[in-house]
């Protein structure tokens, strides 16, 4: 079997000045044909991963462990400048916010060309038929015209969409999407998200979709990864961990998410309490002061990572294999 | 501009001036100005000779232990008409600028707390204050009203007017809508009163960084001017006149130029970083930005 | 795009109309005869008389205004009264050589003062942004005619590199370069320092937008970034406070003909103060603040140019 498409193994990342590590230990892997959906509240670190595997920290950025992308470690055995090569044209991105991620003053056509800049030995006709293509792809009805249109002629789903055709321009091994939808209205959302199951199915690679949305990972998701406050809480197949999550803080996100409340109420839940600021992070299991099920042993002891199956885990003192009713 | 520092409080003057002077430019620039105004207030005890005192045998000599920057063309000690000419640059810099900072507050006053044709009008008076060629306008007023002091005063107050307006009215405007100030009105406080309560004690900070940056600007036209023998007239020493006469005697004394030169040189350096450190001073997250 | 600059272009035209009316109040504010004080003791009864018939000073005051206005306007400046020629003729014969001046200057302070802008603002915070800070900062309020007076004193006097007169032999154009470096040498010196600054902060701002990111995602090399798609942007700040710069730049140009006795609108200018020939200088001021508005309308329609969200804006 080939090299896992991303493979992460005790990476630990520290910004330059901090007190403490914004990603601790975290490791996973993503083999070709996976979805894996990074979930967690914000400052849990899934963005701060997906910056690293672009390569795409602030400076004097401390990378600790490996981040493998097809077998060869970043910053290692891939250097600074085979990675920014790597970028673009075998790791593709899709940014949060449609309205920003794109140049303003440049017309559309141009502005994706541009990002295809490895590919301007090719005649122009040639590269612009090839956009025109993969915007009608994106589902958009015109687009000669919109090629020639300014961002800000445009909606936040339309601009969305052309973020997704530019990062499928690449015929990415590896599509990070980091919230492609929090920006966007309801309905929006859910022609984006179809457009995404498509594009990623045309893909011959892996995705890695960063959310804190359980039902897009539930519709979109082959695997997920769950992460707290910069660690890997728990991990699996999406059946796995949405049927019989071990983890108590995979548990409290699906109870808040209102796409999964059977019962009429008149209150929304929420997990009590606030993710802790990195450098006041507590003893023993980082969760449990927020854990309702937190005995004597979470407070004093870290939780090492429980091996419940192949490929799946969850760092928790009380996991077991069995599944458990919630 | 800033709204930044629009609603900067009250707190703490002193934390600024700290900070101004803990900073190696700031500190520097300080000291430099200082230098300036002592040598300015203290001219006939700073000075080794008397600036008016023509000595014939020693015309045009350069620079030598008893005259440090040489002799001018009537042997007149260099050293000590630029100290003598720092009286009369700063006495412009501060009476020009004082006037402009009277005529800009006072616009920017009516404009921010005026109604909205008033407002315009007053925009457009000072947009065509900054078309209008400052040398060129300068000496077309010279022409009619004549060279002198009053005449340069009035110049500099017209064409610096224009920046003190700008800082003033942006900040009547935001404070204008600011919560406390309404709070202020709706508890029967009139708009002179709020103004003068809240507005003059924000307004300080970004001024003094304009007056500072202002002052390079006025000392270049009150040294222009004197140079085109429009500004100051002999034989009250003006940086800008020794330089007119340096530039007579160029091929045979460059040495009057260069040191007539040297004081606004310094002085416009000075001022400058002055201006640059209050500001980052004033405004401690640009100055990490930055 | 259209009603944006129509807009632009009515406003510079206010701005001129209320300049010119500010020149009027301040004529007027004169105690004592205007035509007098206007074309100086030498000018005789008969000129006087003119020059009131001219300014209509037997008029109601704002008939005066307006048809000093409409006269401006159209570009008569009256009659110079040593030559006889119409003071038009005069101010844009000198026009050209000054422009030229100003633009040599501004051009190299460009060509200089924009990399080290780019640069400094690619390595913030290191030593070499810290150098070019301080220099910049240093020569930004320099006066330009000190600046000629000393490259006139260093590179014509001691070194005998460069003419210290004129403006070269008018058929030689190699003459005629030669003349120019030292002035405009003189007048770009701050404005090195001046567009070093303003390109680093608007770089810098620019840099930091969340669009710059989508590039390095995809692997577009920095330097393209910083010079393709983060320099377009970051220009436009620049490009207006060229505009408005305009008439300080001229000034400059001014002062710096009269150092080198180069022929011009400052050498014009001077002349008529010393002959106390009004008209000439009003002249040169109209004809000024009209370059002044007009190279303002010039940057607004290249910054509408490079920003097509100004445009839609209107």
């Amino acid at each position: 079997m080939s090299a896992p498409v991303l493979q992460l193994d005790k990476v630990c990342i520290r910004y330059p000045g901090a007190p403490a590590d914004a990603v601790r230990g975290v490791s996973f892997d993503l083999r070709r044909g996976e979805t894996l959906g990074l979930v967690g509240e914000s400052g849990s670190g899934k963005s701060t991963l997906a910056a690293a595997t672009m390569g795409l920290l602030p400076a004097g950025t401390a990378v600790q462990g490996a981040i493998r992308f097809e077998g060869r470690a970043l910053f290692s055995e891939i250097t600074d400048q085979q990675l920014r090569r790597l970028r673009g044209r075998r790791i593709g991105t899709i940014s949060q916010d449609p309205f920003t991620a794109l140049n303003p003053v440049m017309r559309i056509g141009t502005q994706l060309d541009a990002l295809l800049h490895w590919t301007h030995d090719r005649p122009k006709k040639d590269r612009m038929a090839r956009i025109e293509t993969m915007l009608e792809r994106v589902g958009l009805s015109d687009p000669k015209v919109r090629m020639a249109q300014y961002p800000h002629q445009m909606s936040g789903g339309i601009l969305q969409r052309i973020s997704i055709a530019a990062a499928m321009l690449a015929e990415p091994t590896l599509l990070i999407a980091d919230e492609p939808t929090t920006a966007l209205d309801a309905t929006t959302e859910a022609q984006i998200l179809g457009i995404m199951a498509e594009a990623k199915a045309t893909l011959d690679g892996a995705t890695l979709f960063i959310t804190h949305d359980m039902s897009v990972v539930e519709r979109l998701c082959d695997r997920i990864a769950v992460l707290y406050a910069g660690e890997l809480v728990e991990t699996g197949t999406v059946r796995e961990v949405l049927d019989a999550p071990q983890h108590p803080y995979t548990r409290a996100l699906l109870d808040c998410d209102p796409a999964r409340i059977t019962e009429p109420t008149r209150r929304l839940p929420t997990i009590e309490g606030t993710v802790p600021p990195i450098h006041k992070r507590p003893d023993g299991c980082i969760f449990a002061p927020r854990c309702p099920a937190a005995i004597a042993r979470c407070h004093a002891e870290a939780p090492e990572r429980h091996e419940l199956g192949p490929r799946r885990s969850a760092a928790c003192h009380l996991a077991s294999p069995t599944p458990v009713t919630p | 501009m800033s709204n930044r520092t629009a609603i900067a409080t009250r707190a703490p003057r002193f934390a600024t001036l700290r900070r101004l002077l803990s900073s190696p430019t700031g500190g520097l620039a300080s000291l430099a100005v200082a230098a300036f105004v002592i040598a300015a207030i203290a001219a006939p005890l700073v000075a080794p000779y008397d600036p008016n005192a023509i000595n014939p045998i020693n015309r045009m000599q350069g620079p030598s232990a008893a005259h440090w920057l040489g002799t001018d063309q009537l042997g007149r000690d260099l050293l000590s008409r630029i100290i003598f000419g720092t009286r009369t640059a700063l006495y412009i810099a501060l009476v020009g600028t004082a006037a402009a900072l009277g005529v800009g507050m006072a616009m920017g006053m009516i404009a921010g707390l005026g109604g909205k044709v008033v407002d315009s009008v007053l925009v457009l008076i000072n947009d065509s204050i900054k078309s209008l060629p400052l040398v060129l306008f300068a000496l077309a007023l010279v022409t009619i009203y004549g060279a002198s002091i009053a005449a340069l005063i009035v110049i500099i107050a017209i064409s610096m007017a224009p920046g003190y307006f700008r800082v003033v009215r942006n900040q009547v405007l935001v404070l204008r809508s600011a919560d406390f100030v309404i709070a202020a009105q709706s508890m029967g406080a009139s708009r002179l009163r709020v103004a003068a309560t809240h507005m003059l004690p924000n307004l300080i900070g970004p001024i003094l960084v304009l007056i500072a940056m202002d002052i390079p600007a006025v000392i270049g036209i009150e040294s222009g001017l004197s140079f085109l023998g429009q500004g100051i007239q002999p034989p009250k020493s003006s940086w800008g006149n020794m330089l007119s006469e340096g530039y007579t005697y160029v091929r045979q004394a460059p040495h009057i130029a260069v040191a007539a030169g040297l004081p606004i040189v310094l002085s416009t350096i000075a001022f400058t970083f002055l201006g640059e450190s209050l500001r980052d001073a004033l405004d401690p997250r640009r100055a990490v930005r930055r | 795009m259209m009603s944006y600059l129509v807009r632009r272009l009515v406003l510079g035209l206010l701005v001129l109309v209320v300049a010119m009316l500010l020149l009027f109040v301040l004529i007027y504010a004169v105690p004592g005869d205007p035509a007098t004080i206007a074309l100086g003791p030498r000018a005789s009864e008969a000129q006087k008389a003119f020059f009131r018939e001219q300014m209509g000073l037997d008029q109601p005051l704002a008939v005066q205004a307006a048809s000093f206005l409409w006269n401006l306007l159209q570009g008569d400046f009256g009659t110079d009264i040593l030559s006889q020629r119409p003071v038009a003729d005069l101010v844009f014969s000198a026009l050209p050589r000054t422009v030229t001046l100003a633009v040599a200057g501004v051009v190299w302070a460009a060509l200089l003062g924009v990399p080290l802008g780019i640069w400094a603002a690619l390595r913030p915070g290191t030593f070499i942004d810290w150098v070019i800070g301080l220099i910049s900062t240093s020569v930004v309020a320099l006066p330009a005619f000190l600046m000629a007076i000393y490259a006139l004193i260093l590179f014509s006097v001691t070194l005998g590199w460069f003419p210290a007169i004129g403006a070269g032999d008018p058929g030689d154009l190699a003459d005629q370069l030669h003349h120019l470096v030292l002035p405009a040498f003189a007048i770009g010196v701050a404005w090195v320092g001046y567009i070093a600054r303003l390109v680093r902060v608007s770089m810098l701002e620019t840099l930091a937008q969340p669009h710059v990111r989508t590039y390095r995602a995809f692997g577009v090399p920095d330097l393209r970034i910083a010079l393709r798609y983060v320099l377009p942007i970051a220009v436009v700040p620049v490009i207006s406070v060229l505009g408005v710069g305009i008439g300080n730049l001229l000034s400059g140009a001014v002062l710096v003909e009269v150092v080198f006795s180069r022929p011009g609108l400052g050498s014009l200018a001077y002349d008529a103060v010393i002959s106390r020939n009004f008209p000439v200088l009003l002249g040169a001021v109209v004809v000024t603040t009209a370059l002044y508005v007009a190279a303002n309308f010039i940057a607004d329609t290249l910054i509408a140019w490079l920003d097509p969200r100004l445009a839609e804006k209107g």
